[in-house]
């Protein structure tokens, strides 16, 4: 019940992701969602396509370091507090955030959040059971 | 008014420095030969023995002796003396792996602090003064040399050691501080902080003698003007004594070498061949005084040129150029020596790729060091704080093997400028040659 995330180093210097998003549209390669965390000297892009490992092989071709990271990809309803209720059962059940971003689908009416923790099944067990939708690679390609 | 600690020796005539070099160094040989087995076998394995040195003419005779035999003899193989008879150890400024132990007998440390005092008292001091040591004391030669060499001349001597730097102005101005020691990066910044505090005229300073690092002709100026006094190089390494083995005089124009306690030799670096007067090349020591830790054409990797020309100063002793470069690839980093080569180790010790490049700059006098890193798949993580933990990893690793702090940078592969295949290392913006 996971994701594949590909997670890209980069400099932090001007230009730098405009590169790699060069690289991915030469490719052809469309992101379903991008976060970035960044340093003083560098940036780590963490990204969603549909073909984790076409885009992981066209980025190493390309001299990038990445890694595919098995992540969470959480369906919460487009409303007011549906990350809270995420969040609070992930709390309660002492399962550490390492981070976290949102993204849409082309659906209207839900979005969702890309998690990291450290324990994927744990997490995955205790959303499950508190009724919350954690979907897998399969399914996000047909969002 | 010119002032000397030793006239009768600092301007002795060619003839008498050569008889006492010719005579000192045939003892120093045979002296070695008989007590360290390390040199004997050196010699034995270039067929030379001590009768065969009978002149300064017959001492390219002789084996080098590098850093890499201190290494190896390390720590008491080339001490000459019954280890009963050392009084003291001194040792280069920390870096694992690399450190040089010396001894001395107490007849040595007497020798040592001579020098000192004829650099002392070149630049001017006497007995009335108040010597400021802010080189550091302890395991440093440093603080323990010029002090000692204060002592001898008389002044009234401040052990200050380095750091605290508002103590050290308090001091210099409660207590009239006349001649400060210490590495020229430290006095340019002791002058800024006096200047931001405005208290340049309450400070008693005509002199000082600034060495352990490279520094440029105009940084001279600069420390000159701003604190109001004449900066004067020393030159000196902890294999030989320590400070003093040369030192600048009024003529700021290059430094005399103890002559009558070390011969220095110029050598072209690739084939060690001697180099007449006045061509560039590496310096080469021999000590013809020591006791506890001679050394005999000690490879200094220093690069300069020696000139006999008079000089203005009455002084007869051979004069070196400020070092122009190293014929290795050490660098000295806020006093300390740093080989890459340390650094490729901690590199590889840590899992990353040989991929590096160190950057070298003097940020407001203090000198900085940064070793780019690239990144590697096996280091990368998607977590920042995997990440930042690593990098942490690093920069303890680097610190316990140089002794300072290196600043680390992770960048992307293969962004590291390579030329012909092989990566330029060292990029040191300081200028300082």
């Amino acid at each position: 019940m996971t994701v594949r995330q590909i997670s890209v180093f980069v400099e932090n210097t001007p230009g730098k992701i405009a590169e790699f998003t060069k690289v991915l549209y030469d490719n052809d390669i469309n992101m379903r969602a991008l976060s970035v965390a960044d340093t003083r000297d560098f940036g780590i892009l963490r990204v969603i396509a549909d073909d984790s490992y076409k885009t992981a092989c066209v980025l190493k071709d390309a001299g990038y370091v990445c890694s595919i990271t098995k992540v969470l990809a959480v369906a919460i309803p487009d409303e007011p507090g549906a990350l809270y209720k995420v969040l609070e059962v992930l709390g309660e059940n002492d399962v550490n955030l390492e981070y976290m971003y949102a993204f849409n689908t082309r659906s209207v009416g839900s979005a969702y959040m890309i998690i990291r923790v450290a324990d994927n099944d744990k997490a995955v067990s205790v959303l499950s059971k508190a009724g919350i939708k954690v979907i897998c690679q399969e399914q996000l390609h047909k969002l | 008014m010119e002032h000397y600690y030793q006239p009768e020796i600092e301007c002795a005539s060619r003839e008498q420095i050569k008889a006492w070099q010719d005579e000192r160094l045939v003892k120093q040989v045979k002296h070695v030969y008989d007590n360290v087995p390390y040199y004997r076998k050196k010699m034995d394995e270039k067929g030379v023995t001590p009768s065969d040195i009978r002149s300064t003419e017959d001492l390219h005779k002789l084996p080098f002796i590098t850093k890499e035999d201190l290494r190896e003899a390390y720590p008491y193989g080339l001490v000459a003396v019954p280890l009963g008879d050392c009084v003291r150890i001194q040792s280069t400024s920390g870096t694992t792996g690399r450190r040089v132990v010396a001894f001395y007998t107490q007849h040595d440390l007497d020798l040592w602090e001579d020098c000192c005092a004829r650099a002392i008292m070149a630049a001017g001091g006497t007995k009335e003064d108040v010597v400021h040591v802010s080189y550091g004391y302890g395991l440093f030669t440093g603080g323990p040399g010029l002090n000692g060499g204060s002592h001898k001349v008389g002044s009234l001597t401040l052990p200050m050691s380095s750091g605290n730097t508002d103590r050290q102005i308090q001091f210099m101005t409660d207590l009239g501080s006349t001649i400060l020691c210490c590495t020229p990066s430290y006095a340019a910044y002791l002058a800024e902080c006096i200047h931001e505090k405005g208290m340049q005229d309450e400070i008693k300073l005509k002199a000082g003698i600034f060495g352990a690092e490279a520094w440029t002709e105009e940084m001279r100026q600069d420390i000159q003007k701003s604190l109001g006094i004449k900066a004067y190089d020393i030159y000196g390494l902890t294999e030989i004594s320590g400070p003093g083995v040369s030192f600048e005089c009024s003529s700021q124009s290059g430094m005399h070498i103890n002559e009558d306690h070390f011969i220095a030799e110029i050598i072209n670096p690739v084939t060690g061949e001697v180099l007449p007067e006045g061509e560039k090349g590496e310096l080469v020591f021999t000590s013809i005084t020591k006791e506890a830790f001679p050394l005999l054409r000690y490879r200094t990797r220093d690069i300069c040129v020696l000139s006999r020309e008079k000089c203005s100063c009455g002084r007869t002793h051979v004069k070196m150029t400020k070092p122009m470069g190293r014929s290795d690839d050490m660098l000295i980093v806020k006093g300390v020596n740093v080989f890459p080569s340390q650094i490729e180790t901690v590199l590889l010790n840590k899992g990353y790729a040989a991929n590096y490049q160190i950057v070298v700059d003097r940020v407001n006098n203090s000198d900085t060091i940064e070793v780019q890193v690239e990144m590697t798949p096996e280091m990368f993580s998607d977590s920042l704080s995997q990440m930042a933990e690593r990098e942490k990893e690093l920069i303890g690793a680097l610190k316990a093997m140089l002794g300072i702090y290196a600043k680390v940078k992770l960048v992307a592969p293969k962004t590291i400028a390579r030329s012909e295949g092989k990566a330029k290392r060292v990029i040191d913006k300081r200028n300082l040659y």
